[in-house]
């Protein structure tokens, strides 16, 4: 299999392990490998330590959560931060899994249809989302335009209906990530030994047996851990909600993360705000705890 | 012979399918970035115009853009510069931090590596923006608002733990005996690793530095919150704030956007395979 596995190291293998010392550093050594991580603990200790234990106390505060729970916006951010992690990232995964088998074709076209498709992930987020915004405008957007000038009726008004207007933040998510993913997946299907397919083809397999019975469950545990790191990441996701709704129409589309941002900020109470955001807690420890899991036990690396 | 035809009949649908399927993703990718384009090459009187193509055809918002001949525009290069300054320092100190740290773990094998290891995959699975608030009042504390300093802290806070995985994946292919017979020979572990583990790693460093400074230079939330005003803000926030005026000057907010947005691409298409390199050892954090 690899390459590299085995140099027979003879001689000068337990000699060399004392000088290089496998157990406790002494002297010198210590010295210089404390100095060398020094700067990384105190990054750890000022700007993660420090303030998740700022927040923790800041969202400590049990009247903050009566007037957080007293508040009609927050129902809404809880029920749109759940349709936003299960519709965005599942729906986004289950559609990279599969291009990325379209991607695995030999050829010119396949490697330059890949090249224009990871344009979204290339351009930077911001001027893409301002552009999906303005692009989804009832008014003036492309969107109304194009079905105007087709259809010569009035498209529907995408910003400032409450359904309509999470589902174009979703629908930006998913512009935005979808190469980024499908280029992982691309990875874990290019690690599969050709052998196997080749095997299948022989036996008379058909696309669909291929990827139900070799393709999906070698990607299996990649396509878990991606499902739980990018719940993670839509779940603290600010800028999609922020640029493409902007948490309207009526406060109606925010989630946990741009409310928490609204409270601490907008509204100027820091504790709120917190408050706000911790609430996604008893769903974000066991997101970490199982992937952490997955990856502990090495199947996939990070 | 009906099995041949049958055979070319189902190539033939294949590749229809094929045919259409690129179609479609290209529209699906296009058409936001074509939108950003079509805009910008308008006249702000035209903007409102509804139309699917450009109908009078100028390059005047980049050049106001360009000359900062508009008053939300009036900083815009000084903004770049900002992003730029606060990119490239991202990357500097991310690849100083992340190749010392990852250095020390699994170079020097000191005794409580695995902690530093986990504290590196806790802060990335931190979702950045619930630590926005108590960062802000943080850096407030500090006197470190709308200092370009706070915002080169959180982004390599959040860079460092994704560096110093790939440097521990990639490192974990040097060969230990290198280190052995540089110690035989005398070396201190500055030494080792500045003279054989940095050079050695090079391939990681380009890819980091390129992660860090691509994700420096698309932050906005942090930027929003700790850089306020208009000489220290960067190019995100500038565009944010053009949203938030009561004016529509949609041509020169794409023409600035497309302008911010050029630089990261050529570095992404160019670094592209350094950085699939990277993604093949794991998962690059967007």
């Amino acid at each position: 299999m690899a390459v590299a596995t085995t140099i027979d190291k003879p001689a000068v293998a337990p000699v060399v392990s004392r000088l290089v010392g496998r157990g406790a550093l002494a002297g010198a050594d210590r010295l210089w490998a404390l100095a060398f991580v020094t700067p990384y603990l105190a990054v750890f200790i000022a700007f993660v330590v420090y303030p998740v234990s700022y927040g923790l106390w800041l969202g400590s505060n049990w009247a903050s959560y009566q007037q957080l729970f007293a508040d009609p916006v927050y129902p809404r951010a809880i029920v749109n931060t759940l349709i936003y992690l299960l519709v965005a990232v599942n729906l986004k995964l289950a559609l990279a899994l599969l291009l990325s088998g379209v991607f695995m074709r030999k050829g010119w076209w396949s490697k330059l249809l890949l090249l224009i498709f990871i344009l979204p992930w290339a351009v930077p987020g911001i001027p893409s989302f301002i552009s999906i915004h303005w692009m989804l405008n009832s008014q003036w957007g492309l969107i109304n335009n194009a079905i105007w000038e087709l259809f010569q009726v009035d498209g529907p008004p995408w910003l400032d209906n409450s359904n309509l207007a999470l589902g174009s933040v979703i629908y930006a998510h998913i512009w935005k990530w979808l190469p980024f993913w499908t280029v992982i997946f691309l990875a874990g299907r290019m690690a599969i030994p050709r052998e196997l397919y080749e095997a299948a083809e022989v036996d008379g397999a058909s696309v669909v047996g291929r990827f139900v019975h070799i393709t999906f469950p070698l990607l299996a545990s990649l396509y878990l851990v991606c499902t739980l790191l990018s719940t993670i990441w839509a779940l603290g996701d600010f800028n999609s909600v922020r640029f493409i709704s902007g948490g309207g129409p009526a406060l109606s589309t925010h989630v946990l993360a741009t409310l928490g941002i609204r409270n601490a900020f907008e509204l100027g109470s820091p504790q709120l705000g917190m408050a706000t955001v911790l609430t996604a807690l008893p769903l974000l420890i066991p997101l970490v705890y199982l992937l952490m899991r997955h990856l502990k036990k090495g199947e996939v690396a990070l | 012979m009906s099995l041949a035809r049958r055979a070319r009949f189902d190539r033939i649908i294949a590749e229809a399918g094929i045919v259409l399927l690129s179609a479609v993703l290209i529209i699906w990718t296009i058409v936001p970035l074509y939108n950003m384009v079509r805009v910008s090459l308008q006249e702000k009187e035209d903007v409102l115009a509804s139309s699917v193509f450009p109908t009078s055809v100028s390059l005047h918002s980049f050049y106001t853009a360009l000359h900062e001949g508009y008053w939300l525009l009036k900083n815009f290069w000084g903004q770049m510069g900002n992003s730029l300054y606060i990119g490239i320092t991202v990357a500097f100190l991310t690849l100083a931090i992340g190749t010392l740290t990852s250095f020390t773990i699994s170079r020097m094998r000191i005794k409580h590596g695995w902690m530093l290891t986990n504290a590196a995959l806790m802060t990335y699975m931190i979702p950045m923006s619930f630590l926005a608030i108590p960062f802000y009042s943080i850096m407030g504390k500090y006197g470190l608002l709308d200092n370009p300093i706070a915002l080169i802290a959180v982004e390599v806070t959040f860079a460092t733990p994704y560096a110093i995985f790939i440097f521990k994946q990639y490192g974990a292919s040097i060969p230990h005996e290198l280190d052995e017979a540089a110690r035989i020979d005398g070396a201190s572990p500055p030494q080792i690793f500045y003279r054989i583990y940095l050079p050695l790693m090079a391939p990681a460093l380009v890819a980091i530095g390129t992660y860090a400074l691509l994700l420096s230079w698309n932050e906005y939330l942090y930027a929003f919150l700790l850089l306020s005003s208009d000489s220290s803000i960067t190019v995100p926030v500038g565009l944010g704030k053009f949203l938030n005026s009561d004016e529509a000057p949609w041509n020169y907010l794409m023409a600035a956007a497309i302008i911010y947005a050029l630089p990261p691409m050529a570095i992404y298409y160019a670094f592209r395979r350094k950085m699939n390199s990277g993604l093949t050892m794991g998962g690059v954090k967007g």
